[in-house]
């Protein structure tokens, strides 16, 4: 894999935001900026599945619409199959539009409460000129491949009038229905009952599989990215912590940070054993984050370098980085 | 048993129709455990807790049953004893700890309303014991000034605990206590919770949409499908070997990290619509084990002591326990 192209670099990425002052509330030790994604490095081959993984306020979100250019960084670039996503002119945008597609979180709210769900299908292909005797065959050909039963009597229907189940196949066929080469699915099952969530995620890993997708998951779920990814990064206050193969993230974490994390998620095993979370009291705040290394104030391993310095990334094994002075070799 | 339900029905007048959301349950909560209530949205799973404390929604009745609390029957005693029961005896923490909490006043304010008004305190034994409950579940106790939204969501789900246990009470339901929190803070509140059960000896009823939390807390877990108990039993019978399918569905369904190469196995089709549910067993439209006997409704019976579930065909469990593994089998 390593002699392929890869679709997306991201160097040295920023977005912070600027507080809006209020002038009754002000918290102790709080800064004016949000640092919510502060320097992120990231290559996304062709075909690869990235999961990005991390609690609330670490930035995951905020990095995807960035990979979308759905908003403008503050720092850092995106270069998408060798183009510069901030220099690119309409045209080029417009075609970056049709080839890299974002699924909603929330399928309830995605659509268009008014519009039927035939007519939320349509318009991506309108929107995109694609010739009109083109698009019943492109939406049926989208729709099978979320598996959504009786679609043609479902067409009709509005969004209120399906299952959430349903709901979020017709959102995954309208991201799908333009044949994008990369998405952008931010928790994508999030909403959904377990029962339903389980047919999503394999209509994801199908249509990956099956049309060479480049998909990156946002999720706060460790076990769903380790079942659609092939590859996790882990975030957390705006930094990436670590980024390798799923396989090894999970099963020999390197960083304390990812080390805490995998341990705190539960198993629907009753025979797990329950250990202590090796991590210090406390809570991420993107609005106070700590000098150096992010993740130092919570960090059971953390010396006194880790306030002086961010620590640097360190190749532990191919493909396997992480960003923690401990692994200085 | 501390309480238990019997053939407890609850319905709903909609502006389309009347429904039952609850129908003919009967639920145990053994003294010193903690019980998980699981199920997906809209299986009745709040409704079933909300009776428990007699507070409802105004478009909701108990149509039948009765609710036993150590042997005597709420439904029955009238409004006045089971308010009584209420905070002293039976504490509910809401869905969202957010929705528990009033953001106009300070939560040490309303920790000492519960203790004064209700516990009959005077102010300052009040506020030693608000002090008190604060460290129990883990907050400084400085902090009782502070108004909600100056809390974290953990420490908000951590301060509606405190408030849940104020007045001693034998019986703790939690309606989704770690749903909106990040996987630590969930695994902190879930380990607080384990502790404080243990040290004072109470009764929790858990309600969570999440096995992987009854895994990793609960002594009991019981199922519920479209307003029906499915199975009940002990945490490792019913997650281990369960026998009514839509527990093995969910068991199937559920990414479990530790186990990386099995395929998820999703259940075909949606819960009925409650206004009109089938007849027989309500899973059956969506069951790949259908049989004739399905279309009459199946009685909740012994699998063995402590595990019962209510399926046509507990006895062939294992067989089909097999082929519930297999996502060809739940496309039909």
């Amino acid at each position: 894999m390593a002699d392929v192209k890869p679709l997306v670099e991201v160097r040295g990425l920023a977005k912070h935001y600027e507080r809006r002052g209020n002038p009754f509330v002000r918290r102790r030790g709080a800064s004016d900026v949000v640092r919510a994604v502060d320097g992120v490095d990231l290559t996304i081959r062709r075909g690869e599945g990235v999961g990005l993984v991390g609690e609330s306020g670490c930035g995951k979100t905020t990095t995807g619409r960035l990979l979308l250019n759905l908003i403008e960084p503050t720092g850092g670039q995106i270069v998408y199959d060798g183009e510069d996503l901030s220099t690119m002119n309409t045209t080029q945008v417009k075609e970056f539009r049709k080839r890299a597609q974002l699924v909603f979180q929330n399928p309830f709210d995605a659509l268009n409460p008014r519009f039927t769900l035939y007519r939320s299908l349509v318009e991506p292909l309108a929107n995109a000129g694609v010739p009109e005797d083109e698009h019943e065959t492109r939406i049926l050909r989208a729709l099978e491949r979320v598996h959504l039963r009786d679609a043609e009597r479902l067409l009709d229907k509005f969004p209120h009038q399906v299952s959430g189940g349903q709901l979020q196949r017709i959102v995954l066929a309208r991201a799908l229905v333009l044949d994008p080469e990369f998405i952008v699915a931010d928790e994508p099952v999030s909403m959904l009952d377990v029962s339903v969530r389980a047919g999503i995620l394999n209509v994801l890993r199908e249509a990956k599989q099956d049309l060479g997708l480049t998909a990156v998951y946002i999720s706060h779920d460790l076990a769903l990215v380790r079942y659609v990814c092939e590859r996790t990064v882990v975030m957390y206050l705006g930094r990436v912590m670590e980024d390798g193969p799923t396989e090894d993230v999970v099963e020999r974490p390197a960083h304390p940070y990812t080390k805490a994390l995998v341990a705190a998620v539960p198993t629907p095993d009753p025979q797990q054993e329950h250990v202590a979370l090796p991590i210090l009291p406390g809570r991420p705040d993107a609005t106070a984050v700590p000098s150096g290394c992010p993740f130092r104030d919570r960090c059971p391993e953390a010396h006194a370098r880790c306030a002086e310095e961010v620590p640097a990334a360190h190749e532990i094994a191919p493909g396997h980085v992480v960003h923690c002075h401990l692994f200085e070799s | 048993m501390l309480l238990e339900t019997n053939d407890l029905t609850i319905g709903y007048r909609t502006a389309s129709g009347a429904l039952r959301a609850v129908e003919g349950v009967n639920l145990a909560i053994p003294e010193g455990e903690i019980v998980g209530l699981v199920g997906e949205s809209g299986c009745g799973k709040t409704t079933l807790a909300r009776s428990l404390i007699g507070v409802m929604a105004g478009n909701a009745s108990i149509e039948r049953g009765e609710i036993r609390f150590q042997g005597r029957d709420l439904v029955s005693s009238g409004a006045r004893y089971w308010k009584d029961r209420r905070w002293r005896d039976i504490a509910y923490i809401p869905q969202s700890a957010m929705n528990s909490l009033d953001p106009v006043y300070r939560v040490g304010d309303q920790l000492l309303e519960v203790l004064i008004r209700r516990g009959g305190m005077d102010r300052a034994k009040a506020k030693r014991r608000a002090a008190e409950l604060f460290e129990l579940v883990g907050i400084e106790a400085n902090r009782l000034r502070d108004f909600p939204h100056e809390f974290s969501g953990g420490m908000r789900q951590r301060a509606a605990i405190a408030l849940a246990l104020a007045l001693d009470p034998k019986l703790v339901i939690a309606d989704e206590p770690v749903t909106a929190l990040d996987v630590i803070v969930q695994r902190q509140i879930l380990d607080t919770l384990d502790d404080l059960q243990k040290r004072l000896g109470i009764s929790v009823l858990l309600v969570t949409h999440d096995i992987s939390v009854v895994a990793y807390v609960c002594d009991r877990v019981a199922v519920m499908y479209a307003g029906k108990l499915v199975e009940e039993g002990s945490v490792d019978t019913v997650l281990g070997s369960p026998v009514h399918p839509y527990s093995m569905g969910l068991m199937n369904a559920f990414p479990d990290l530790g186990r990386a190469s099995r395929t998820l196995v999703p259940i075909e089709g949606a819960p009925p619509d409650l206004h009109d549910p089938p007849a027989g067993c309500r899973f059956a439209p969506r069951c790949p084990f259908v049989v004739d006997a399905c279309s009459e409704p199946p009685a909740i019976e012994s699998v063995d002591e402590t595990h019962r579930a209510a399926c046509w065909r507990i006895g062939e469990a294992e067989a089909l326990r097999k082929d519930a593994s297999e996502v060809t089998t739940w496309q039909t």
